[in-house]
């Protein structure tokens, strides 16, 4: 609880690993099978990375952690990725 | 509306400050020069990243406040947190001359362009003006005729940031109504209201849910989550409320 955001904030981080802005592509989670926006999504931050969580169920879509000279991106909680748009 | 846009990977890049201004006792305006500045769109904030002598970094997102007619120029607000480790340096010990790093303009969901219609229902608390700010002075700006109305819940009336500027848009303006209320002291004869935002003041200050309006909610998280749900529960389309949480509530 103590530094709950949303994806808004994560939205520089992901914008720095993907060649997209973020925040409007749809994230299915993998345990509840929920859709949202990134933007939508509950995020917790600190400088160790960045959390985004699952509304509905909590459960972990995206982490990605900072280490000294390299990021670990873990996608595994996320079962679709939705892009609009012409990529 | 937009899909994602393709914009590319986003880089850290260096902006001189340029200018400052008090707004209030804790919140102060820095405005920033950012060499190839691609221009933004109201709502969108940047990162800042701070570094220390033995390199350990700090990084924070604040919105921008200026409208994007602006260019190249950006201009961000920092309300310092008494306890915190970056904002008490940006409003206490930058100054003219100085550089910072920063990386942007970053977001594409927490936008409004005068494009998008309304109306316009913008809901801040404490800094969450912020980027509501951004959208307001781009109406003014784009000399839209879209109507804005807007809520803002503030400590006191010495707390409110912009409050000279939000009074001389308004008066000018018939698109735009500006609503504050006070969550601590507020001043004898205070004509707003003088409670946290809920479910009868809203009833009172937004659009009528079958006007379609457009919402913007922004301010600490507790705030945030209060405001939509009222919303949700006055008939608002979820689809048309969107929300940026800024962290703990001061
Ligand atoms: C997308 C986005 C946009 C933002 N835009 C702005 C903006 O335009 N202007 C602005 O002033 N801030 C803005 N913020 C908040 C800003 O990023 C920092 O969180 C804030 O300045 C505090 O940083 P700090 O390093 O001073 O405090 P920290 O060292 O991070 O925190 C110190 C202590 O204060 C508490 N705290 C953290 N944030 C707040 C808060 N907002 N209110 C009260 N207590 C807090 C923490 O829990 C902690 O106990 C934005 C945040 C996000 C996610
Ligand atoms: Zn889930």
């Amino acid at each position: 609880m103590e530094n709950q955001l949303d994806g808004n904030a994560s939205a520089g981080t992901l914008q720095a690993i993907f060649p997209f802005e973020m925040t409007e592509v749809t994230v299915t989670c993998a345990n509840c099978d929920d859709s949202n926006l990134i933007a939508e999504t509950v995020v917790y931050m600190s400088g160790m990375g960045t959390i985004v969580r699952c509304p509905s169920c909590d459960h972990a879509l995206i982490r990605i952690a900072h280490a000294k000279h390299r990021s670990l991106l873990d996608l595994h909680g996320a079962r679709v990725l939705q892009f609009n748009g012409d990529h | 509306m937009e899909g994602a846009e393709v914009l590319g990977r986003l880089n850290w890049q260096f902006g001189e400050v340029v200018a400052t201004q008090r707004e209030t006792d804790r919140a102060k305006s820095i405005t920033l020069s950012v060499p190839d500045w691609s221009g933004h769109r109201a709502g969108q904030h940047v990162d800042l990243r701070l570094t220390s002598e033995d390199g350990y970094h700090a990084e924070r997102s604040y919105s921008i406040a200026s409208a994007p007619e602006d260019r190249p120029r950006v201009t961000i607000t920092v309300e310092r947190i008494e306890t915190g480790e970056v904002s008490p340096y940006l409003t206490d010990e930058l100054h003219e001359g100085d550089k910072l790093e920063l990386r942007g303009p970053i977001g594409g969901y927490f936008v409004w362009e005068a494009s998008m219609g309304g109306p316009l229902f913008l809901v801040a608390g404490g800094s969450g003006i912020v980027p509501l700010m951004a959208m307001i002075r781009h109406q003014a700006a784009s000399g839209s005729s879209v109507p804005t109305r807007l809520l803002y819940s503030s400590r006191s009336l010495a707390e409110i940031i912009y409050r000279d500027e939000l009074e001389r848009l308004a008066q000018g303006s018939k698109r735009l109504e500006v609503r504050h209320t006070l969550t601590r002291e507020a001043p004898t004869g205070w004509a707003g209201y003088h409670r946290r935002v809920d479910a009868d003041m809203l009833r009172e200050v937004a659009w009528p849910a079958d006007k379609h309006p457009l919402t913007y909610i922004c301010g600490p998280t507790p705030f945030v989550e209060a405001t939509a749900t009222f919303l949700a529960a006055l008939g608002y389309a979820s689809q048309r409320i969107k929300t940026e949480r800024f962290g703990p509530s001061g």
